[in-house]
């Protein structure tokens, strides 16, 4: 790799990582009925899923399907009921056969392994979710959460320290001698998750997961598996039917109608630009504050003040710029604090030659991926403009009320 | 008068002659078979019969109490005393014996039999049927060519129990399989199980009541073949009313049958509980 290409992976530069094709398909068709095959040519000859059902009473699932997902990219499949969108989940690990098309994990086709082959790859690369929870009733949570080892005949004292580290990740330790049904819904659904979570698959299959549980249930596990997945950082596809939860979640979106992709993007680009009519009423009631990011509200820096600046000449970059507080930077564009107009006016008079006395340093700092939702009662309480940093506390940007007005305006007038 | 103008179709002489050349050839084996489990069968009622009764019947009661409670335990203490008083306490051993053997081979040849059909189609659509067959057609039938096999006493009188009890067992096993929810079975494939795997680790165990129903079922259609078993000589409580009926003695008729009542009872109920305490 020459070094241009090396700098441009760096995230602070177009905000892209390197990153890896997990999971690649192609074409991918699944009818179901008798001879199949009569589907995939009426769908080649470009018939709707209803033509085809009036025409042959073949049920199109999935009708030409391509996509790509990246490691360690949360990818969720949106659609309603009928969509095809659990189908299709259930064609990556052939759970359901695909009539044509291909699918690619890690670059190997799934669609001509064999029986073996296919159980390895289901064993060692694939945790499932499942809606209704799935568990087995006969086994205890522990042994729940074992299942996937026990059949790879791992031994019993490893498997169950495994199990009980995976329950330990999603906050269920002490439970593991209960049975599925002493459990509530959340909980339950939380062993599912340790069960997928146990085997240390590369990619997390969960469809519906959240959607049998109650409102507030389902928040905190999407909060909760937002955690996990920076901590974890597998390749998840997650399928709903639930909007919020689409744009919460997701890194890039993928909307099904009738077995086939509408639109495919960030949440932002489909909140922004719904690309059908179907797409824009889907959108239309969407709570803008939820899904608009740091990123896409925040301000350009213009100006920033170093720790070495004389209280004068932060005085007169504020000036310059019409603000009553400035933040302080080092070299490396690391953020050290803010300095506020009336503190630098104070040590003008008793003839301090630098900042350091006077920036503060314990200041409120937001990532670019913070909802505009949860910037809003920060933004009230102090009195200057909250910093937008990276990893390396680098300060990207800063958000003032106006501009999150500003943002949340912009995003309704673009949507209709 | 009811005569067909076409002539009679040789059925009959079609069934002897397939059991006379399976007679006059592989008989040797069936007898040979008859022995071992007429020795077996006898070897254990034998061994029970060596104990006083009264051991018998505390053990049994205090099995009943730790399986199925305190109120099936005081059945059978007072249920098995009733038959000692009454005399008939060899017989029911003899009786139990059978049906015990009975329900062995039933449920031993049920079980798989169930399994293949509710994991193999084309299995199941043979053998539906054939089990509609076993079950409606009247149980004296099979005593017939039993007794060129076995020879008359128990054992023919085991396979006629064995084929007639036997359905249940098959259908139950088959349909507690099919019952499993398919959200398990998919759960168990996505993680990579074997069909074997799927089969001892999911699908057994929580087909377990279901199948218990069924060898539940075994038992006390077993039982109620004990007076037709009676026929082709078998001894125990169905040779009692057996010979009941044939001298006209209807007290003695009611003795036995009251001791066949409470045997069933007690085994229903102890079956019964098996099944419940696997869920």
């Amino acid at each position: 790799m020459s070094e241009d290409k090396l700098e441009e992976s760096k995230p602070e530069e177009g905000g892209f990582k390197k990153t890896k094709t997990k999971i690649r398909i192609e074409n991918l068709i699944k009818v179901f009925g008798n001879n199949p095959r009569r589907g995939v040519d009426f769908l080649k000859a470009g018939l709707t899923k209803d033509e085809i059902m009036e025409k042959s009473g073949l049920a199109v699932g999935v009708a030409e399907v391509s996509f790509e997902v990246e490691e360690g990219q949360l990818l969720v499949v949106m659609g309603l009921s009928g969509s095809g969108k659990s189908t299709l989940i259930r064609l990556i690990n052939r759970l359901i056969d695909p009539t044509s098309g291909k699918v690619f994990v890690d670059g190997v086709d799934v669609t001509e392994m064999k029986q073996e082959e296919l159980r390895e790859l289901r064993r060692k690369k694939f945790g499932m979710v499942f809606q209704r929870f799935a568990l087995f009733p006969h086994k205890t949570i522990v042994e729940n959460v074992e299942y996937g080892l026990e059949i790879q005949k791992v031994k019993r004292e490893e498997r169950k320290e495994k199990a009980m580290q995976a329950l330990e990740l999603v906050g269920l330790k002490g439970w593991e001698d209960n049975y599925p049904q002493q459990l509530s819904g959340g909980m339950q659904q939380r062993v599912g998750l340790a069960r997928a979570l146990a085997v240390d698959p590369d990619i997390l299959l969960m469809d519906e997961a959240f959607s049998a549980l109650d409102p507030l249930i389902k928040k905190e596990m999407q909060d909760e598996l937002i955690l996990l997945q920076n901590r974890v950082q597998k390749t998840i596809i997650f399928i709903t039917h639930d909007l919020d939860e689409a744009l919460k979640l997701g890194d890039k979106i993928i909307l099904m109608k009738d077995g086939m992709v509408v639109q495919e993007g960030t949440p932002e680009e489909i909140l922004t630009h719904p690309a059908t009519e179907y797409v824009e009423k889907f959108v239309e009631d969407v709570n803008m504050s939820k899904v608009l990011t740091a990123q896409s509200v925040m301000r350009r820096v213009d100006n920033v003040a170093f720790p070495k600046d004389g209280p004068r000449t932060a005085l007169r970059k504020m000036r310059e710029e019409g603000i009553s507080s400035i933040f302080v930077v080092n070299q490396d564009f690391q953020l050290q604090g803010v300095v506020l107009a009336e503190d630098a006016a104070k040590i003008v008079k008793t003839g301090e030659s630098t900042l350091d006395s006077i920036i503060i340093k314990d200041i409120t700092t937001v990532c670019k991926e913070t909802t505009v939702q949860e910037i809003f009662p920060m933004i009230t309480d102090i009195r200057h403009p909250i910093a937008v940093t990276d990893e390396n506390n680098r300060l990207l940007g800063v958000i003032v009320r106006g501009s999150v007005l500003a943002g949340l305006a912009g995003g309704i007038n673009n949507n209709g | 008068m009811d005569k067909m103008p076409l002539p009679k179709m040789p059925l009959s002489r079609w069934i002897d002659d397939g059991l006379n050349y399976l007679t006059d050839n592989y008989s040797y084996i069936t007898k040979a078979i008859s022995d071992n489990v007429e020795n077996g069968i006898n070897w254990f009622a034998d061994k029970i019969l060596f104990f006083p009764p009264w051991v018998i019947i505390i053990v049994l009661a205090l099995l009943a109490w730790w399986i199925s409670g305190r109120k099936v335990g005081l059945f059978t203490l007072f249920g098995l005393a009733l038959i000692w008083n009454l005399g008939l306490w060899k017989v029911t051993i003899s009786t139990l014996s059978l049906v015990l053997a009975a329900t062995i081979v039933a449920v031993g040849l049920g079980v798989p039999l169930g399994i293949l059909a509710a994991l193999k189609r084309g299995f199941h659509k043979v053998i539906m049927p054939i089990l509609d067959f076993m079950q409606t057609m009247p149980a004296f039938v099979y005593l017939i060519p039993a007794i060129p096999f076995f020879g008359l006493g128990i054992v023919s009188a085991m396979f006629a129990t064995v084929i007639f009890a036997m359905p249940p067992s098959i259908r139950l096993t088959s349909l507690g399989i099919k019952q499993v929810p398919d959200e398990l079975i998919e759960a168990a494939d996505a993680f990579g199980s074997t069909s074997f795997q799927k089969l001892l680790k999911i699908q057994l165990p929580l087909a377990t009541p279901t199948i218990m129903t069924g060898v539940n079922q075994t038992i006390m259609l077993s039982l109620s073949m004990v007076v037709i078993a009676a026929m082709i000589g078998a001894a125990g409580l169905g040779g009692e009313v057996l010979r009941a009926i044939q001298r006209f003695q209807p007290g003695k008729g009611f003795e036995a049958g009251i001791g066949v009542v409470i045997l069933a009872i007690i085994l229903d109920r102890i079956t019964q509980r098996v099944g419940r305490k696997e869920e």
